[in-house]
Formats: structure tokens, sequence, C-alpha cells
């Protein structure tokens, strides 16, 4: 985790030294409709963005990076309690969004956001099975089957609360053959065959492509995340941070983060 | 060449210096810890049935390792060292393989060889029924294969060592090499097995990766130590903190009291 953090800190300093004063009249700025008309932003922005968003963000931070010359963005992908405990542990980062409201919490209430926080996306639990459907699953019920290997993610992290949620909601108790620590390592695990299924986001079965089949269940609207976005309070590059979060907001952004299988709050 | 008086004396700064660094290099993140224990709570947090049962299952798992391991490296290490075996450059580089790799791999490179769809998991599966991952032998498997290169790199090193021309006596004196080789090569290189345990079972006490992407993660069936502190380092910083704290007493006190035994026994 500290590791990781400080390949983010050393990219965030190469970008920065790398980066030329660009002096941008940035008509093309994307803002969102609430803000003001965006200042020229430049110079290095550090994203702490929950797994699950990975390749919407990859994409959002190029397309933020074409709109925005002068704009270096890197991301820091991890589950989102980690990226909390970065955070307040004084990580430099610029924005936060989490796939859990609690986590959110936890750095608010640490102080390290000044304003609220704003549902930029919301996702739900899907069914996941190998590719064929191997052991012929069909719906939620399935997932109580003692001789069936299945996945699910730990309590701990907002996926496995979910799917918590999800069961109860159900009436089903499921009978787990693994708790995995995030979302991506279960998929893992289904991606390989190893288990029969599994529940992840809807968002990682569309990210999985062809490896892996989705199947939706109606229990799933019971449990749905929201995802929280938010400037930081300490952020180094406070201009470029909000300017990323209104991007995200806006009409271009909410089209990638649609297209990656997200839905609007 | 010095006698022993000569090489007492002052402490060389140039060795002391780093020495102490290197010491506290090592000592201050575990005092980082203790600070910031939650103590009141310590014991609470010990008398909780899941964490006797992480305890249990590690200290089972790790020790299962350590005799895999034992059983089959310290046979190995004889071969790197003693046999005479077409490429062992390239064998002992093959062997240290599983030190390179991220423990992760490791786990994911388990799971296509012995998983339910890997190379010799889908025979097990057919054939007998046996399926690995997920099960307590798979946390076994997982750590024996990451710990195994520490046991078979010390005990290669002492075998290395050691003066051959002791074996070649006993070879003279009619003795096979099966016999040589319990009465006059382990006992000689006894020293570099127990340090070669120690480490051994150290590092399967602690894995991670390869558990976690190997064996899945089930309270009381494949949730060990690393993996329990983990998950609660996700909600709870302060468990987590005491669960390591009770990993490292536990560890520090089994290697101390053990390694004091096995070496007296040894010498």
């Amino acid at each position: 985790m500290f590791r990781r953090t400080g390949a983010v800190v050393l990219a965030a300093a190469l970008s920065l030294a790398g980066c030329s004063a660009q002096d941008t009249a940035s008509t093309g700025a994307p803002s969102a409709s609430s803000t003001s008309s965006a200042p020229a932003v430049t110079g290095a922005l550090t994203v702490f963005a929950a797994a699950s968003l990975t390749e919407s963000f990859t994409q959002l931070g190029k397309d933020f990076e074409a709109a925005n010359p002068g704009v270096k963005v890197t991301f820091n992908f991890a589950g989102s309690s980690a990226l909390a405990q970065q955070i307040n542990s004084g990580a430099p980062a610029d924005v936060f969004a989490s796939a859990a409201p609690t986590n959110m919490k936890q750095v608010s209430d640490a102080g390290g956001i000044t304003g609220d926080a704003t549902t930029f996306v919301k996702n739900k639990l899907e069914i996941v099975v190998p590719k064929g459907n191997p052991a012929k699953v069909t719906g939620l019920a399935d997932f109580g089957k003692a001789d069936l290997k299945i996945a699910l993610c730990a309590e701990q992290v907002p996926c496995g609360a979910a799917a918590k949620k999800v069961f109860e909601t159900a009436g089903i108790t499921a009978a787990p053959d693994t708790l995995e620590q995030d979302v991506k390592a279960v998929l893992t695990k289904v991606k390989l065959g190893e288990v029969d299924a599994a529940l992840v986001y809807k968002t990682d079965v569309k990210a999985a492509g062809s490896d892996v089949e989705g199947i939706e269940f109606a229990e799933a609207d019971k449990a749905v995340n929201d995802y929280p976005i938010a400037p930081l309070a300490k952020a180094p590059n406070a201009p470029a941070a909000k300017a990323f979060v209104d991007f995200v907001l806006s009409a271009a952004g909410r089209k990638v983060l649609s297209d990656a299988g997200f839905a609007a709050p | 060449m010095t006698r022993r008086a000569g090489t007492r004396g002052r402490l060389p700064a140039v060795l002391v210096v780093p020495a102490v660094i290197g010491l506290a290099f090592l000592v201050v993140p575990l005092a980082g810890l203790l600070v910031r224990a939650p103590w009141p709570t310590l014991f609470d947090q010990l008398s909780s049935p899941a964490v006797g049962e992480a305890l249990a299952l590690s200290l089972v798992c790790a020790s299962l390792a350590t005799v895999i391991c034992l059983v089959l490296g310290v046979p190995l290490a004889w071969l790197l060292a003693r046999g005479d075996v077409p490429g062992r450059g390239f064998l002992r580089a093959l062997v240290t393989v599983p030190l390179v790799l991220p423990p992760v791999v490791g786990g994911v490179a388990l799971l296509l060889v012995l998983g339910r769809r890997g190379l010799i998991g889908s025979y097990l599966d057919s054939w007998f029924g046996i399926s690995l991952p997920f099960t307590t032998t798979g946390v076994v498997i997982a750590e024996a294969f990451v710990a195994m290169p520490f046991l078979v790199i010390s005990v290669e090193g002492a075998l290395r060592a050691a003066d051959p021309r002791f074996e070649e006596a006993a070879a003279t004196l009619g003795a096979s090499r099966w016999l040589t080789f319990r009465r006059v090569t382990l006992p000689t290189i006894m020293p570099g097995i127990v340090a070669g345990t120690v480490l051994c079972w150290a590092r399967a006490l602690g894995e991670f990766g390869a558990t976690i992407t190997f064996a899945g993660n089930f309270p009381g069936r494949t949730t060990t130590m690393p993996l329990a502190v983990y998950l609660a380092l996700e909600t709870d910083p302060d468990a987590a903190i005491v669960l390591s704290i009770v990993l490292l007493i536990v560890s520090v006190v089994v290697l101390a009291s053990l390694r004091d035994r096995w070496i007296r026994g040894a010498a």
C-alpha cells in the first residue's frame, strides 16, 4: 500500500518537473454547467480512485489531459478503504473518488475535504460465471448450494457489504468457498474457472469482456453502491482538482462512465 | 593469525555505525506498531475466537509447510551441492524463482497448475475428485512453495561450505552414500538446516499473497493471521495492529525458544 503511494509521489514529482507552464486560454475545457468558467489549469494532478473505476477513470484522465494541455493526471487505484487510510495518513492526493460513502466519510471526518462530496455514479452487483456457465447457474438461489464453488468479496470491502445485503434481502444463506480481498480478485477466480459463480459489480463484468458471462438478478437493486467524489482539502493542485471533479460530472464525463456500465446517480 | 584478545579491543566505527542504523531500521517499525497499539482492548481482541482460529491455522499450516520443505528441500539442496547433474547452475537459479516472483503471481501460477482447470489440477479433480484451491491443504502448498527456497539456499550453502573430505573418508571406510549422508553430512550441516528451517517457517507464517490467491480466504479453513490482518485493516486498523502484534509475539517466542534448543542440540 505504501509502496504504491511512493510510486504515486514519484510519478507526481516527475510529471511536475516535466511539465512546462503553458499559457492556455483554454476555451475548450469542458466544465460543468454550474461552475464558473474554468481558469487554465496546469501541473500534476493526483487522483485516488476505487479499483472498480480503473478502466473508466483511466479514460477520463486521458480526455481531461486532452482538454487541458499542461495537466498530467496520475492515478492511484486501490480498494477505497486503503485509499482513505492513505489520504488520512497524508498522501499527497488532489481528488478522491470512493466506491462507498463510508470511505469518503472517513476522509471527511478527518477533515480531508472542505465541501460536500458529490455522488457521481451508482453501481450494482451482478452474478458472474465463467465462460459457458459450466455449473448452469441461473440465479441467486444457486449461491446457497454447497457443491458449487462460490467466491464473494469479504464483508470488510464495499462489494462484500453489498453482497451481504443482497443475500439478506433475498433470504438466501450463501455458501461461499472464499471471501476475497477485493472485487478484482473475485473476478480473477472466475476468469480462471476456479469458481462456478461470484458476485461482482456490473461494471466489472463489462470490463472483463468475453472471458466471463454476467447474469442480472432482481435483488441487486436493493444494494446499490453510491460513488462519491470530492477534491481534497490539502490538494497540492487545488484548481486542477476542482476542474477534474467538474469534468467527471460533465456530460462528457458521464458518457464515459455510463459506457462502462455505471448508472447515473 | 591474530590472537583472540587482539580481535576484541575497540569495535571499528565503520562497522558499528551501519550496524546500529541497520538494527534501528529493522526495529523502529515494530516499535511503531507497539506505540499505536490499543492496549486497553488488546486482551479482548486476543480472546475472540476468530483470532484464536486464525492463529492456530497459521501455526499449523506454517509448521506443515516447513515439514514438507524439510523433506523435499534438504535432498534438493544436497542434489544441487553434491549431485553430478548437468546444468546445476541453471537448476540453482530455477530454485530461487519463488523468491523473485511476487507472491500473488506465485499464487496465480499455482492456480494454473493445481487449480480445477490447471495442468495437473484438472486430472486431480476428474480422477480423484481432489480440489486443492480454497482448502487448508491449499494454504500449506502455497506456503511451502514460497518458503522452500529459503531452506534450500541455506542448506546448500552449508553443504558447499562443509569439508567433503570427511564424506570421502567415510566412503573409503566402506560407508554407503546414504549412511554417509545420515551420519557424516547431516550432523555437519545441522546449523545450516536449523537456520534454513527458521527462515522457512517464518516466511510461511507471514505468507499472504500466494495464500490468498491460491487458497482464498475463508475463516477457519484458509484465513491465516496475515489474511486476517489485511482484512481487518480495511475496516478497523486498531484490530489489525493487535493481530499483527499477536503474530509477532508468537513467532518471536517460538523462534527464540526453539532456536536455542536446536542450536544447543546441534553444537
